[in-house]
């Protein structure tokens, strides 16, 4: 079994294997009866030892709407809180017979240790500051359908780049993608060193605001004040948020967008979420079909990553050109 | 047959070479605008008749068969595309990618509506689009037109129209392109 841990082990063949199966599974989702077949028989868990409503939800009406089975770990009220080594946790429910688990951890590379452990494919659904890649393809996938194409695409991701796992794998991607990204953030709340990242670094998000066709905003999160991060919301909204005046000043055509949960009025205005070029509700409906296309395409597809031979049909060619 | 299939399916990953042309252009020609008559003839003219062809080799078929309907009964009738990868019973045994998105913009509730395929073979991938159809609403009945017939059921499943019934070997390919339809094998 394989598994998707990173943005960066996607060939860009597999990008576009996964978008064409997003495209199909939109086309699903806007069905009166909007769940297919596929993935009949499989059992999907979700494992979220770091709360997330909404990328569970996401994830498991993905699942459902393959038909899939699906199974929530809930590690609050689980034996994880009497002590139970993750380990073992992937041990007791790998024994019970499942084919994939959604993984969000705080810790980066959990997911990989996890994907050591077990047959069952493991998808990193957040690893601490590390990497999102569901994420990242949805963003891929919403810039493809409203541009067309990512490619020669300006985009400013602008607020917490340091401890943003979004930011990591959406770099990795839209760089990959042929996208120019440039990071907008205070010198606190970039990592210690992005050389060796494919992009380019300003302090100043006015600079780059009337050149750039996507202005992504990241979460501020407000525990980065206790830190120290940064002096106040008041502050940071003046010089990063993404104030109604900022807005006008965007180069026509260009798009705001956002992972959620927002926090309206600090790097997002109220009323700048609710534009019509704010895609930030495509987002999250794109998010169920891009993340049916990475279930579907890690236990259907038979074309997932470094899959071995696929097992030949034993009656041969004919199976293929079948009426 | 996708194209795509057959290039990701183990046993093939060949070419297709041709051994012998069994249907021209015009006779390609001749067969559709039978099968738009004989479409017409059974349902007693176009009312409630939708056509629906199967990615990929289906879509262009389906589409000459409207056009064909078109000039005989002066009826649009409306003509979608079907992509069956989701439903197909060999999920899993090997690989299985959708050719195209599915495109069905009339409600299939109610209606009389003609599956469009290029082969019949085995009769899996009509087992799979009468179980995808039928996501998309309560058909009045289902029917199924394809331009050739080469035998070797694998499903109790029978066509309504055909342009031509083709004896073939199992290990035989059938190629139905615009400009006819060739019998032939893959070549590694």
């Amino acid at each position: 079994m394989t598994s998707l841990l990173t943005a960066e082990q996607l060939s860009l063949g597999e990008v576009e294997d996964l978008f064409g199966l997003a495209d199909s599974f939109l086309e699903v989702s806007s069905r009166r009866m909007p769940k297919v077949p596929a993935l009949r028989g499989k059992t999907v868990v979700s494992l979220f030892f770091e709360d997330s409503t909404r990328t569970r939800l996401s994830f498991e009406t993905a699942a459902k709407r393959l038909s899939a089975d699906v199974m929530t770990f809930p590690v609050a009220a689980s034996s994880v809180n009497k002590g139970e080594s993750v380990r073992d946790t992937i041990e007791t429910i790998e024994a019970m017979g499942i084919d994939a688990i959604v993984v969000r951890h705080r810790y980066a590379g959990v997911p990989h240790q996890i994907a050591g452990w077990t047959s069952a494919s493991v998808i990193n659904a957040g690893d601490g500051a590390h990497e999102h890649p569901t994420q990242a393809l949805l963003d891929a996938f919403t810039l493809r359908q409203h541009f067309g194409s990512v490619e020669g695409l300006r985009v400013a991701i602008v607020g917490d780049i340091r401890h943003s796992r979004v930011a990591r794998s959406n770099v990795a991607l839209l760089a990959s993608l042929g996208a120019e990204v440039t990071l907008v953030a205070p010198g606190t709340l970039l990592p210690p060193t992005v050389a060796g990242w494919p992009t380019t670094t300003t302090s100043e998000l006015d600079e780059v605001l009337g050149s750039v066709d996507v202005v992504y905003l990241l979460r501020m999160q407000t525990e980065r004040m206790r830190e120290h991060l940064v002096p106040s919301l008041r502050e940071y909204r003046a010089r990063y948020g993404l104030t109604a005046e900022r807005a006008t000043r965007m180069k026509s055509g260009a798009v705001i967008m956002h992972p959620g949960p927002m926090n309206r009025g600090v790097e997002i205005a109220g009323e700048v979420a609710e534009l019509p070029n704010a895609l930030v509700v495509d987002q999250v409906r794109n998010g169920v079909a891009v993340r049916m296309a990475v279930l579907f395409w890690l236990l259907g597809s038979g074309v997932g990553p470094h899959d071995g031979p696929v097992e030949s049909d034993p009656s041969g060619a004919e199976r293929t050109v079948d009426g | 047959m996708a194209e795509r299939e057959r290039r990701l399916t183990p046993p093939f990953g060949g070419v297709f070479v041709a051994r012998k042309r069994v249907m021209g252009p015009d006779d390609v020609d001749r067969a559709v605008w039978r099968m738009a008559h004989e479409i017409i003839e059974r349902n007693r003219g176009l009312e409630d008749v939708a056509i629906v062809g199967l990615q990929t080799g289906g879509v262009p078929l389906a589409h000459r068969l409207g056009e064909a309907m078109h000039q005989i009964d002066g009826v649009n009738v409306p003509v979608g595309s079907l992509d069956v990868a989701f439903y197909r019973d060999d999920i899993g045994l090997r690989p299985v990618l959708p050719e195209a998105v599915t495109d069905i913009a009339f409600d299939v509730g109610g209606r009389v509506v003609v599956l469009v395929d290029d082969v019949l073979f085995t009769g899996r991938t009509i087992r799979a689009a009468l179980d995808a159809l039928t996501d998309h609403g309560r058909a009045r009945s289902v029917q199924l037109a394809v331009m050739v017939d080469r035998g070797h059921r694998e499903l109790p499943i029978r066509p309504d129209y055909v342009g031509k019934n083709l004896p073939t070997r199992r290990d035989e390919v059938v190629n139905v392109a615009d400009d006819g339809v060739e019998l032939g094998e893959m070549m590694k």
